[in-house]
């Protein structure tokens, strides 16, 4: 296998774990606040779409991202009206909003298909560190929306763990009634981490369209808003662990397309035999492994997942 | 706009309030002089919890007035209530249990970024400054439910409430851990904040509060203005309507008969993987009603798991009639002869969403089948006749469980337990939140069971239903069984010592 082959291979893995992880990140924020989002894949579908679209129309990618976080803010609105203010099922609102917010990215972007966009986020290329071999181009020659992740993570660490907000959500999602009665509004709390969250998918749906994969076809998303669902989970809810799950199922997304063009061999088996698709399994498998560690490593003491996830808060109800 | 008479801390004036299906205030008045221990008396019911959620801004009342300090106050949120003074310790705890001490203290009054090591220097100057010991820096799913309820005390601090709320504190704590409090909630009287103390104990509430409201089926029935001048009795008799205490007779005299349970060595583990139940050796005989004493949480709930086969035991054998069911499911054990009537009533007893008739065949349906299908007419019919007998109130049979009432509830667990006469009942706080004649049912029951043959283990937080009704008493502490008593002739003292872990030899 060539250098350049193995270097595209990282500089992929760096896109998709950013893709993945900025989604997951929005998706930590709500679940830490009590509220479960199964509409992350509708999101980003639904970011992915109106971003492009902007894009194709103004010219900017900035105009494009921030758009698509504006819509992905405006679809988590819509699972906060109805499982947090009207506390419907949780798990029905979000399902429901990734089927129909992949219909509805269908539908909107019907008449686009096929086009491009002049501008487009070009990578950035940091004067000194860009021409270091290998890590240079791994790191530092990035589209500015990876920079941008990191930054957001560090953001989302502070103002969970060191804020008086975050302590108030994370309160939020591990007992409703006690931040109640401390004197937060439990609704606002969950109904804004959902916002916030619905702008991160968003975004995330519009780097795809404006980046990774320019334009926009109907299954763009491709399952990756479940990925950043399962990431959460393997991330045990913490901002750091996420960040390394990201760029591990980051490297299983970047190495899917590329198994069968690998003519070398690991452990004795040849990888380019492998099946792709098994490959694409494997984040939700080694979800399922984490999810297991995890119950059996806390079944002495709190689990890491937030206790008040997916129940509904009704203040005069018990 | 002050009131006419400014002199009270809280006013809260012909309050009602209605859940679906039931009135639980009427119209009750609870009026609270400043720098006072206010005690507010009623039965389980009787709405008090109700109305001071009122005072909480939890509850929006259906009408009356609510005064704080002489200004009529409209809370729309528990936190308008916080701004106006009223601190509030829930009977179930407000807490998180994954957050520090220090973290739920402020939590909702804390400095927009936070800097752990300055908040926890600050909450242990507060602890330090009421003499309330609470290391800042802990989790609080470590601490006991002691420790657990100076940290509510102590977020009400934090925001330098002038009204102290406390909802049956004691229920948790020992007699020596209660005059502790006692004495801390008069040094905060002492400071000027006005103090509003739920009980039903009556005792503790004549040691140390100053004047008292009682209130009974969502009214106020009296005002006392000082506590010091009245009889208990006739307290008790406001409070229940009637000089009837609430408790059955002692059962007759019966000589026990064969062992039917057993405990030998039995150690088990609670959901934190710390000792629970330490080296547990008991029998309970038929004809008898043994009571088992403690404060909650030292060990009881384990303790009725592990005879039931919900916890597996690290050492030692439980016994039913003589045979060894440490390894057998809980099914099993109930088709031996193992009844129980868990604390969890509507979690772990009886499933809320399911119908009458289902959750009283869920435990006898093997009874009610024709080959491998349910006969729906023998269900019912199981059903009816378990109504009738244990006088369980209810709607349609087929309608969820969740709209019955707590007495109910228990009636038709007792009585699906009871259906196909077992040999022991496990029953734990089998009384627990219901009225005066719910009480009395499920009491009487128990009393028969004895009678007719069976052996009762019956844990309770009620002391006077331990004395009233057990044959012998076993003491519970921090998992182990520290001595057995007799109820008619040991003094409360001893008892309460026992139950604080001190034995007399
Ligand atoms: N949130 C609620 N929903 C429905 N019923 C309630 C609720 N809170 C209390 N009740 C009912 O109101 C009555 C009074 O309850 P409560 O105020 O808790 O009594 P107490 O504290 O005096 O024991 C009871 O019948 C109880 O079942
Ligand atoms: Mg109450």
């Amino acid at each position: 296998m060539s250098e350049d082959a193995l270097i595209g291979l990282f500089v992929a893995t760096v896109q998709f774990g950013t893709l993945v992880f900025l989604a997951a990140l929005g998706e930590l924020i709500a679940e830490r606040a009590g509220v479960l989002n199964l509409g992350v894949e509708g999101m980003m579908a639904m970011g992915a779409v109106s971003g492009f679209m902007v894009g194709l129309e103004t010219g900017s990618p900035w105009a494009a991202f921030f758009a698509a976080a504006a819509v992905g803010a405006l679809v988590g609105g819509f699972h906060a009206l109805v499982s947090v203010v009207l506390g419907a099922d949780q798990v029905v609102s979000g399902l429901a909003l990734t089927i129909g917010g992949l219909g509805l990215a269908a539908y909107v972007g019907r008449n686009v298909v096929g086009e491009r966009p002049e501008t487009l986020f070009t990578d950035l290329g940091i004067a000194g560190l860009a021409d270091i071999p290998w890590i240079g181009e791994i790191f530092f020659d990035q589209p500015p929306v990876v920079y941008l992740a990191v930054l957001l993570g560090l953001a989302v660490w502070f103002v969970l763990a060191r804020t008086r907000l975050g302590l108030a959500l994370r309160a939020a999602g591990e007992s409703a009634p006690t931040t109640d009665t401390a004197g937060h509004s439990v609704m606002a709390l969950r109904s804004g981490a959902v916002m916030v969250g619905g702008a991160f998918a968003g975004a995330a749906g519009s780097f795809l369209s404006l980046y990774m994969a320019p334009g926009w076809v109907e299954g763009t998303v491709a399952g990756r808003g479940w990925i950043a669902v399962a990431l959460v989970i393997f991330g045990a809810w913490r901002p750091g662990r996420l960040a390394l799950g990201a760029l591990l199922f980051g490297f299983t997304l970047a190495l899917q397309p590329r198994l069968q063009s690998f003519d070398i061999e690991v452990l004795g088996v040849e990888l380019n035999r492998i099946s792709p698709a098994l490959l694409g399994i494997l984040p939700f498998v080694l979800t399922v492994v984490v999810l297991v560690i995890i119950s059996w490593r806390y079944r002495h003491r709190p689990s890491p997942a937030p206790a008040a996830l997916g129940l509904p808060y009704r203040r005069e109800e018990r | 706009m002050a009131s006419s008479d400014a002199n009270h801390a809280v006013w809260l004036r012909g309050i009602e309030k209605r859940f679906p299906g039931v009135i639980a205030c009427a119209g009750a008045d609870l009026r609270v002089r400043p720098g006072t221990i206010h005690a507010l008396l009623g039965e389980n019911g009787a709405g008090k919890t109700t109305m001071v959620n009122v005072l909480a801004g939890v509850y929006r009342p259906d009408g009356g007035e609510v005064w704080v300090n002489g200004q009529r106050r409209f809370f729309q949120s528990p936190a308008d209530a916080i701004a106006a003074g009223v601190g509030m310790v829930y009977q179930e705890f407000r807490l998180v249990p994954t957050l520090t001490v220090a973290e739920n203290i402020v939590l909702g009054a804390a400095p927009r970024v936070l800097r752990s090591a300055e908040i926890e220097e600050r909450v242990a100057e507060l602890s330090a400054a009421y003499g309330m010991a609470a290391d800042p820096t802990r989790p609080v799913w470590q601490l006991s439910m002691g420790e657990r309820q100076r940290v509510e005390i102590l977020k009400a601090l934090w925001r330098n409430a002038s009204v102290l709320v406390m909802d049956e504190p004691t229920a948790v704590l020992t007699p020596g851990e209660a005059a502790e409090l006692g004495a801390a909630l008069r040094a905060m009287a002492d400071d000027g904040r006005s103090i509003i103390y739920i009980s039903h104990k009556l005792d503790q509430v004549v040691a140390f509060c100053d004047e008292a409201t009682v209130l009974r089926q969502g009214k106020t029935v009296a005002t006392v203005d000082d506590l010091q001048d009245v009889d208990l009795t006739v307290l008790a008799e406001m409070m229940v309507g009637s000089s009837e205490g609430g408790y059955v007779d002692r059962p007759p005299e019966i000589e026990a008969g064969p062992e039917v349970l057993s405990l030998q060595g039995v150690s088990a583990l609670n959901d934190r993987g710390l000792p629970a139940l330490t080296d547990i050796d008991m029998t309970v005989r038929s004809h008898e009603i043994v009571g088992i004493v403690g404060v909650s949480g030292n060990g009881q709930k384990e303790l009725a798991e592990v005879i039931n086969g919900l916890r597996r035991p690290t050492q030692g054998r439980v016994t039913v009639k003589q045979q060894d069911v440490t390894d057998m499911a809980p099914g099993d054990r109930y088709r031996l002869g193992l009844a129980y009537v868990p604390e969890d009533r509507l979690g772990v007893g009886l499933a809320p969403k399911m119908s009458v008739v289902d959750n009283a065949v869920v435990r006898s349906y093997r009874s009610q089948r024709r080959g491998l299908m349910l006969v729906m007419a023998k269900c019912v019919k199981f059903c009816q006749d378990l109504v009738e007998r244990f006088g369980v109130r209810t709607g349609r049979l087929n309608d969820p469980i969740a709209g019955l009432s707590g007495g109910n509830l228990q009636r038709l667990l007792l009585g699906r337990e009871l259906a196909e006469q077992p040999a022991v009942l496990v029953a734990a706080q089998p009384t627990r939140g219901l009225d005066v004649q719910g009480v009395a049912a499920i009491q009487s029951h128990l009393v028969a069971q004895r009678t007719e043959g069976v052996g009762v283990l019956l844990i309770s937080e009620d002391l006077d239903e331990l004395l009233a009704l057990s044959d012998r008493l076993l003491v519970m502490y921090e998992g182990r069984v520290v001595t057995e008593l007799a109820p008619d002739v040991t003094p409360r003292s001893v008892i309460g010592e026992a139950m604080a872990g001190q034995v007399r030899a």
